[in-house]
């Protein structure tokens, strides 16, 4: 692959029921490249908690990634209410989703620590009451 | 095992897939939290699951895993079951807690993946 292949996706806040269509048209998109399966499960995983993310915390967002055969880039753009604490937030188990979240199956405080394990790189950039954006970047063959 | 086996041990009701019944799953998993199943999972082809939402879906999708068994008797509905068909995997239903859904299928041998502790 000789150029940089970016696609966009707006990510609907109020819709739980959509969050991970993007995470899923990008699985389909890298797997019709020929990445391989583990590099392809990788990236899904992690673009799909953010998305995930961005619809509980956020009030949607953009989603745009970048597929270069060197590297996969995601960043993540949220207008929400911003991350009071990064650190705090990268810990396993540590949650600000409400009750109901839970009851979905999510809100368990894995999301951004998933994120980071599945990734080579991520780069979280927050202010409070502007939002968040989250940088991912995956190493191709890496 | 072949999906038509696990069907079979939980006296399970196909909901869609029957296509692909005959393929091979090697291991599984039971969770209601999507996001552990997203941390902890490695090459498992079978979710048991109490949790009936598109997300449940969409995590096996992520995860590539071939079957959902919805345990307690859980009714997924339309758009859960259309989803799954786009994703070319298999729902089931049975009535079995999840306790005993899981200990029938590792007692038959399907068993979890090695690094599942971590």
């Amino acid at each position: 692959m000789s150029e940089t292949v970016k696609l966009h996706y707006d990510v609907d806040g109020d819709n739980f029921t959509a969050a991970g269509e993007a995470s899923s048209e990008v699985k389909r998109a890298l797997k019709q490249m020929g990445f391989p399966s583990e590099l392809v499960r990788r990236v899904t995983i992690a673009m799909y908690e953010g998305e995930i993310n961005m619809v509980i915390h956020g009030g949607g967002g953009e989603a745009d990634v970048e597929i270069s055969s060197e590297e996969i880039r995601i960043v993540l753009t949220d207008h929400g209410p911003g991350i009071p604490n990064v650190e705090l937030a990268m810990q396993e188990g540590y949650s600000t989703a409400p009750d109901n979240v839970r009851s979905l199956g999510f809100g368990a405080g894995m999301g951004l620590p998933n994120m980071k394990r599945y990734t080579d790189s991520i780069a979280i950039d927050t202010e409070l009451g502007v939002g968040t954006t989250v940088t991912m970047t995956i190493k191709v063959g890496g | 095992m072949k999906i038509q086996e696990v069907v079979r041990i939980l006296n399970g009701e196909v909901l869609c897939g029957e296509e692909r019944l005959e393929s091979d799953v090697h291991s599984a998993c039971g969770s209601d939290m999507m996001s552990d199943v997203l941390a902890y999972v490695k090459d498992q082809s079978v979710l048991l699951t109490g949790l009936c939402n598109p997300q449940t879906v969409r995590t096996a999708e992520m995860m590539d895993m071939r079957c959902i068994v919805f345990v307690r008797g859980k009714e997924p509905d339309e758009t859960i079951i259309e989803l799954a068909k786009e994703a070319g995997i298999v729902l089931v239903k049975t009535r079995l807690r999840m306790y005993s859904a899981c200990g029938r299928l590792y007692s038959a041998g399907l068993g979890e993946n090695s690094e599942e502790h971590v």
